[in-house]
């Protein structure tokens, strides 16, 4: 058996585990969901360390039939893109169960539904099959709408939760339908992804069937994604999610649309993603603009961060779409980081509300001072949100930047300079009005984590920014080979920087890519090109 | 002839009328338990039909009334169907009993009729007895319709179903008449050799839409739903449950065997109406149901939109749509009879079945609540229940036939706006269960043990075939090699 199926087993073991507890001996409910995340945890980073970065192909494989006349089967492995997600979602999954202490009524039905949207998240991460990988993922949409519902806050609760269901089915819906599509065009009796690449490596599909379906992902995907401008349900819906939710939600599930085009358009419908894909440029600047110019104008720390969180999703946009080695690295790169950063954020903020009832910054201020810790850890990730180096998010930017500067000149200038500027005017402005200032009344009494459990999903989750942000070669040395092994029928041939020195023939599209073009692909575009014109 | 092909449905009627029999001499406190004898003997039915019946090889189907009747695959999948069905709405008809004032007895006897009809149904080879069970399972429904005689709602169903069932009966008797006035024949073998000089025959294709109508009432599809609101809202709760799953199933069955069996050449030509009818189906249904208060109204309303998602896989014209078709009935059996169950246990003080009488369910009672919110996310489709393989079936079988055709694409985002559509009133029930402020009563409901196996057997059925569809799907696929 692979360590994937005991990952994604372990949650949604304890989840039938729970069926059985009584509801009243909450500590143990508690404890049951706290292990069965912690235990996935341990189990990722053991993987993520055994993984053998210069290998080639799927890692910890599993594959057991499951529907045989559909050419269904459960099929999981890793490679160097999912390895990190994996990484990311277990450890942001038991920092979502630690925090949920503020979670006093319902407990049983709470962990349970918590523990189905973890197993369903590692299982989306994890999956190689398209049947099993939207399966997984709409195991963990459904909870999420049923604790906006149940556990959620604020008056705007309903209307959030009922905005975020159809919204969000909505694009799973279309994705779904490009996925069957894509699955009947190719005509070869499988949903299995790696059989899928291979086969259509070797039978592209017509540019006709390639255009009908590659929109319905990118927009399905998008839509999950929070794509400029279908982007309208996430702020609200955050903001009325209990902590626990948004940090898994906006931290992991919402990547499963990025990581679904990754994965699945860009390798397996290379023709219409490099027509699509300056739109998908242009679109992201939405994303990173008025994301970002309204997040300027929020009120409730809740809903900035909802909004700050749909900007960020604008570098991985830009990353995809440069649609070279450098761009998409960066793009897996920030949404590992910006994985553990909405955690983070959404956690403290959780933190926050839990004391005082309100994110509404007006009525807050001069937190540090009672919250030396909760508002330390707050602004570093502000810090980390501005794009400071140091930590992952600078890396990943960064990276894309490059990346995207090959492609799209003027949208990556108009980029750096919105997303750069503008995020460190909204998040500066929030830190200055919770935590500086004058202390209200009110206030007086909030009081900070007090012990290192409270801290410790907090601890875990800064550290991880940190540690990838100071050696993210430890992400993007597992990224690249993958990268350049799997996507390479969409990548753009890279553009010589100094012609007539390292000018090499372009690779025709057409033809299969050589075997040589992996690792040549690889010394060429390391993560900060020398020679790139600037 | 050989009276082991008709065993399931001999067996069925003996057991009413036995039922009838013992009525006469059982004390009145006593006729209640008789509905756990008849499930019982339903019970048996289906254990029987599934070890010693063995499903006909392909070709080697076994024919009755120079046949009129066929038992082949696909007629023994339905019956496995309607007797699994029988015996979950039986459970529910005694858990109803102390509603029905008078003639309890004979409603547990109804019911089984009812079933022979629709045993009948899955073996029509002909027109005749398409009628003949047609009208058994009909009429039956007329009474079971209007059961609760002090009840005006009840009445005014019957009334209402009487009129419109007798209206599209007429429409059914002259389309038979007018195909076989041109074909001279009753028998679908007969006519797939006749029909072919006769596609350009307008009388014939009339005729042939006459008796979709017919059908079309029976699986409620618009244009013919006019009568489901009502009669859901009306009918006794058990009833209605049979209404939605047996009385839906049976039209199917038939549908498939006249478009399929007895005019092939003029079907493939006709996906376009069906395709309307689909569409239209599904819009209608899901939009209609978005208002509604009335839980059973609700629940026909989008009995609507699920008829027009099935017609999907028949529009499909293909034998991956016909084997989802039956696929998506299994998994409908399941969750509509999971839903009728909480609706009677959970509202039995409440009169009107008004959806905030739901409010606080979850603290009366877990269970129920759990079964609802599963019944309701597997209607929406939502993994991994039951619902959501199905309408993957459909849809897959939908969007193989949209290269040649494009209206299939139109189609396939039509289902996908109405599938978006029911999401809202579905997780609306979901909402009034599990966070709504109004609840007012906070008893808890007790649950008889019966109707708690009843309730663990759906939810196991939701659960099995959502994530164990390879089974049911093999026997689907084996039932619709049936047809051609």
């Amino acid at each position: 058996m692979s360590p994937l199926t005991y990952i994604l087993g372990w949650p949604l073991g304890a989840a039938i585990v729970l069926l059985l507890v009584p509801r009243t001996f909450r500590p143990v409910i508690r404890g049951i969901a706290i292990l069965a995340t912690l235990m996935a945890a341990v189990l990722a980073v053991k993987m993520f360390l055994r993984f053998d970065a210069a290998a080639a192909g799927y890692q910890f494989e599993q594959q057991v039939a499951w529907v045989r006349s559909l050419g269904l089967s459960y099929h999981v492995g890793v490679d160097g893109i999912n390895v990190g997600l994996v990484l990311m979602g277990a450890l942001v999954a038991f920092a979502a169960a630690c925090v949920s202490w503020e979670i006093r009524e319902r407990e049983k039905e709470f962990y349970l539904l918590l523990l189905v949207m973890t197993g369903g998240i590692l299982g989306a991460f994890a999956a190689l099959d398209l049947f099993c990988f939207y399966f997984f993922h709409e195991l963990a949409l459904v909870p999420t709408f049923i604790m906006i519902g149940v556990w959620g806050r604020g008056e705007q609760k309903d209307y959030a939760t009922f905005q975020i269901t159809l919204y969000l089915s909505l694009g799973a819906l279309l994705a779904l339908v490009g996925l069957i599509a894509l699955y009947v065009q190719a005509g070869a009796g499988t949903f299995d992804i790696p059989q899928l690449a291979a086969h259509l490596r070797a039978h592209p599909l017509s540019p006709g069937a390639q255009g009908f379906i590659f929109p319905l992902l990118l927009f399905g995907f998008g839509i999950l994604v929070s794509l400029w401008p279908f982007h309208t349900w996430a702020p609200p819906g955050y903001s009325a999610a209990p902590s626990a939710t948004a940090m898994l939600h906006a931290g992991v599930l919402k990547k499963f649309g990025l990581y679904g085009l990754i994965r699945i358009a860009l390798p397996l419908l290379p023709d219409a993603a490099r027509d699509w894909m300056p739109i998908l440029a242009w679109l992201c600047l939405g994303n990173l603009f008025y994301g970002g110019w309204v997040a300027m104008r929020q009120k409730d720390f809740n809903r900035l961060v909802g909004y700050s969180s749909v900007a960020h999703m604008g570098f991985v946009f830009l990353g995809i779409a440069a649609l070279n080695l450098v761009g998409i690295t960066g793009a897996v790169l920030v949404m590992i980081a910006h994985g553990f950063l909405a955690a983070l954020t959404f956690g403290l903020s959780g933190y926050l509300y839990q004391q005082t009832g309100t994110l509404e910054i007006a009525r807050l201020g001069g937190l540090l001072r009672r919250l030396p810790f909760i508002g330390a850890a707050l602004m570093m990730a502000a810090f980390a949100g501005c794009g400071l180096p140091g930590f992952a998010n600078f890396a990943g930017e960064i990276t894309v930047f490059f990346g995207a500067w090959q492609s799209y000149r003027l949208v990556t200038i108009l980029a750096c300079w919105g997303a750069l500027v503008i995020g460190a005017v909204y998040m500066l402005r929030a830190i200055r009005g919770l935590l500086h200032g004058p202390l209200p009344e009110a206030w007086a009494g909030v009081a900070d984590a007090p012990h290192l459990w409270r801290k410790a999903p907090f601890l875990l989750l800064l550290a991880s920014l940190l540690i990838f942000g100071c050696y993210p070669r430890l992400l993007t040395d597992k990224i690249k080979p993958a990268v350049s092994e799997k996507v390479a029928p969409a990548l753009a041939p890279e553009i010589p920087a100094r012609p007539g020195i390292l000018a090499r023939p372009a690779p025709d599209r057409d033809a299969p890519q050589p075997p040589d073009a992996s690792p040549a692909a690889l010394r060429r575009a390391g993560a900060f090109p020398r020679n790139s014109r600037g | 002839m050989n009276t082991l092909l008709l065993s399931h449905e001999l067996l069925v009627l003996a057991l009413g009328l036995g039922l009838l029999l013992v009525d006469l001499w059982l004390p009145l406190p006593a006729k209640r338990k008789l509905g756990y004898v008849a499930a019982l003997g339903t019970g048996l039915i289906l254990l029987y039909s599934l070890v010693c019946v063995r499903v006909p090889p392909e070709g080697a189907a076994g024919y009755a009334f120079s046949q009129m009747y066929v038992l082949d695959g696909l007629a023994l999948f339905f019956k496995r169907f309607f007797l699994l069905a029988a015996l979950l709405v039986l459970l529910l008809s005694v858990e109803f009993a102390d509603r029905i004032t008078s003639g309890l007895s004979e409603y547990y006897a109804l019911v089984l009729f009812a079933l022979a009809g629709m045993l009948f149904a899955a073996s029509a080879n002909n027109f005749t007895l398409l009628f003949a069970a047609l009208e058994l399972i009909t009429i039956t429904f007329y009474i079971l319709t209007s059961f609760q005689r002090h009840r005006v709602a009840s009445l005014e169903a019957g009334v209402k179903y009487l009129v419109i069932g007798a209206l599209s009966t007429a429409f059914m008797v002259f389309g038979i008449a007018l195909v076989y006035g041109l074909s001279h024949t009753l028998s679908f073998d007969g006519l797939a050799r006749a029909a072919g000089a006769l596609g350009g025959n307008r009388v014939f294709l009339f005729g042939l839409v006459l008796i979709l109508a017919g059908l079309g009432f029976k699986i409620a599809v618009v244009p013919f739903q006019i009568w489901v609101p009502d009669v859901y809202q009306g009918a006794p709760v058990p009833t209605t449950a049979f209404l939605a799953i047996g009385s839906k199933a049976a039209g199917f069955v038939l549908l498939l065997r006249v478009l399929f069996l007895a005019v092939p050449d003029i079907t493939a030509h006709w996906p376009h109406l069906l395709m309307l009818l689909s569409g239209a189906s599904i819009l209608y249904g899901n939009l209609c149901a978005i208002p509604q208060r009335n839980l059973k109204r609700l629940l026909g309303y989008s009995g609507i939109a699920h008829a027009g998602y099935l017609l999907l896989g028949v529009a499909a014209l293909s034998a991956a749509g016909r084997a989802a078709v039956l696929y998506y009935l299994s998994g409908y059996l399941f969750t509509v009879l999971a839903a009728f169950t909480v609706i009677c246990v959970a509202l039995r003080q409440v009169d009107g079945e008004d959806l905030g009488a739901l409010a606080g369910l979850h603290r009366r009672s877990p269970l129920l609540a759990a079964t609802m919110t599963l019944a309701m996310a597997s209607f929406a489709g939502i993994p991994p229940l039951a619902g959501f393989f199905g309408k993957f079936l459909l849809l897959k079988a939908v969007l193989e036939q949209a290269p040649a055709c494009a209206a299939y694409y139109y189609l396939t985002f039509l289902a996908l706006a109405g599938i978006v559509i029911s999401l809202y009133y579905y997780f609306n029930v979901v909402r009034v269960i599990y966070w709504s402020a109004n609840a007012t009563d906070l008893s808890p409901i007790p649950i008889s043990g019966p109707i708690r196996l009843a309730i663990y057997a759906c939810i196991a059925g939701m659960l099995y075939l959502g994530l164990f569809p390879g089974g049911i799907l093999n026997l689907a696929t084996e039932a619709v090699k049936a047809l051609p």
